[in-house]
């Protein structure tokens, strides 16, 4: 084996093309990364020979953290991974301690846990679109989105008073019912909505700039998109038809009735539509919910658990004693381990839960989505122009915070 | 929905497609099985694990050709002390399998699977970053998250969580 030591010391600028060409550092502050991505690019001329992705610069240690938490401790961390779509991680998270329970929630806490987890979909499916179009020069878009996008968080602080870092899921439920007013609000919002989608449509889809700096940009095969572990709206513009809400369903996806948008060009262009098409999926996904919403708890009954409702524990004994032992103590968590996957907006998010049977998790890994497809990004820019590495980037769809963790 | 037991017993679970396929494919390369949480997770001979991982991505009665995730846990200081995983995924029967592989605290090495998935190279390299066990065969095995200056390896369990001061 070779020794330890070797691996410290890194040649940073090496060339593979010899003098013909030059190594061109693109971020981390770079507006276009998305982030603190850092992108050292091989040019020679215009033309990109080799793409090298630093990454590392947001890693903050998240899974040590979440060693040393209690389990309900550890959902305010999910949020801050991939911090455009805070319940998705909520939801996985959730999902996986509730398999390791094997504790079942109530119907209505379901259908709120999808109605906004599509939401979140959306909510995150309309940043990548506004700042991606940003990027290639379409500046309208951005703002249009960001007013949709405004809604949306305004309906996150309505549930979980937080905008942003919502932690509105728990373990058995979520932590409160909706408040009064908020399906009219959000039936308001998806009555409205697919027009708006069709606004961002006429002003992209045939429009003669975005299509030459989008079709044939960034071309990745299915073939590659399979080896290099690409997950999500990535994948399915290279023909993957695989959506882990339809083919492996989780938390009552199973019980709502929507297509899988496809496309096989495998550029950015396919990209796009299919995140296009997975926005006109998701608001009539949160209409179904709203339909189908049962009245009922938002919690399930484990007393040692989930804790009390506020009023219960200010009058009953004995909820003051649950309130207070879940919170001092945690709960504990039998034995055993287990990896749940969700369909993130940007691919597969997994959470990898190992407990030891004790209340804090032994280990907490994410697969994050942005991490894997990140993979893509030396594929996809070989061959093509300097200009076209923002477009690239934008159609992966990275959230720094996802990468690094 | 109560947790049901755990199944370990190999003869309870040689009908499953996987551990089918292990039994007659590579004899050896099994250690142990456990069905748990509606999950199945095989424990495969470090020596066998590239051989197994192919075979189970190749065979008509698995085909577990996308692998999911890649990560480790530490289970200081119990010997050996480390266990690589590998969360596998068929497209085709819609069906998930984790294989995992002890490896030893003193030389902490594996095979690298690189040659398998070309996309499990930042996998790898970030367990090599944050456990300090190495891949061998990796093309470009490094530091990915930290800085390459950085000391010890902060997923293992003996690494304080506030880091050393």
């Amino acid at each position: 084996m070779p020794s330890i030591d070797q691996f410290r010391s890194v040649p940073v600028v090496e060339t593979i093309g010899g003098d013909r060409t030059m190594v061109l550092n693109m971020g981390p502050q770079h507006p276009s990364t998305h982030g603190v991505l850092r992108l050292l690019l091989e040019i020679d001329g215009e033309t990109i020979v080799r793409v090298r992705p630093d990454i590392g610069f947001l890693h903050t240690g998240i899974e040590k953290t979440c060693e040393a938490k209690f389990y309900q401790q550890v959902i305010p961390m999910t949020d801050r991974i991939d911090y455009l779509c805070p319940m998705t991680n909520n939801f996985a998270y959730v999902l996986a301690v509730e398999k390791l329970l094997g504790l079942e929630i109530p119907p209505r806490a379901m259908w709120i846990r999808l109605m906004l987890n599509e939401l979140t979909r959306i909510n995150s499916h309309l940043v990548w679109l506004g700042t991606h179009a940003l990027d290639i020069g379409a500046m309208t878009v951005f703002l249009y989105c960001f007013r949709e996008r405004e809604e949306i968080l305004k309906m996150f602080e309505m549930v979980a008073g937080q905008r942003m870092m919502t932690s509105y899921f728990r373990v058995g439920g979520v932590s409160m019912d909706l408040p009064l007013g908020f399906l009219d609000y959000i039936k308001n919002f998806a009555a409205y909505f697919p027009d708006r989608i069709d606004q961002y449509s006429d002003l992209l889809t045939n429009n003669p700039i975005w299509m030459g700096r989008t079709k044939g940009v960034a071309f990745i095969t299915k073939h590659d998109a399979l080896e290099l572990m690409l997950s999500g709206p990535t994948a399915r513009g290279s023909g993957v038809d695989w959506d882990l809400r339809r083919d492996m369903p989780y938390g009552g996806y199973e019980k709502l009735d929507f297509k899988v948008p496809v496309q096989t060009a495998g550029d950015v262009f396919a990209r796009y539509q299919v995140r296009m098409g997975e926005l006109r999926e998701s608001i009539s996904m949160v209409k179904q919910a709203i339909a189908n919403l049962p009245d009922g708890p938002v919690k399930a009954d484990a007393p040692k658990i989930v804790l009390p409702d506020r009023e219960k524990m200010k009058t009953q004994m004995e909820s003051l004693i649950h309130h207070f032992k879940i919170v001092t103590e945690g709960f504990t968590v039998p034995e055993g381990e287990v990896y749940q996957g969700v369909e993130s907006p940007r691919g597969e998010m997994g959470y990898y839960v190992a407990s030891d049977g004790t209340a804090k998790p032994y280990r907490v890994h994410m697969r994050s989505p942005s991490f894997a497809n990140l993979n893509a990004i030396g594929v996809m820019c070989e061959h093509n122009l300097l200009a076209d590495v923002v477009a690239a980037i934008g159609s992966i769809d990275i959230v720094l915070g996802d990468v690094d963790r | 929905m109560a947790l049901q037991p755990a199944v370990t017993d190999l003869e309870l679970l040689k009908d499953r497609p996987a551990v089918a396929c292990l039994l007659s494919g590579l004899p050896g390369a099994l250690q142990s099985a456990k069905f748990d949480r509606e999950e199945l997770t095989l424990w495969i001979d470090p020596f066998h694990l590239i051989d197994a991982l192919n075979l189970l991505r190749s065979s008509s009665s698995t085909q577990f050709a996308v692998l999911a995730d890649l990560t480790a846990v530490d289970w200081f200081p119990s010997e050996p002390r480390f266990e690589v995983v590998y969360s596998l995924l068929s497209h085709e029967r819609h069906e998930r399998i984790r294989i995992k592989v002890k490896v030893n605290g003193a030389d902490p090495y594996i095979e690298s699977v690189t040659a398998l998935w070309a996309g499990a190279s930042p996998f790898e390299r970030e367990v090599f970053d944050l456990f300090g066990i190495r891949f061998q065969g990796h093309p470009d095995l490094r530091r990915i998250l930290l800085p390459d200056d950085w000391e010890g390896y902060p997923l293992r369990k003996d690494y304080p969580v506030e880091g050393y001061r």
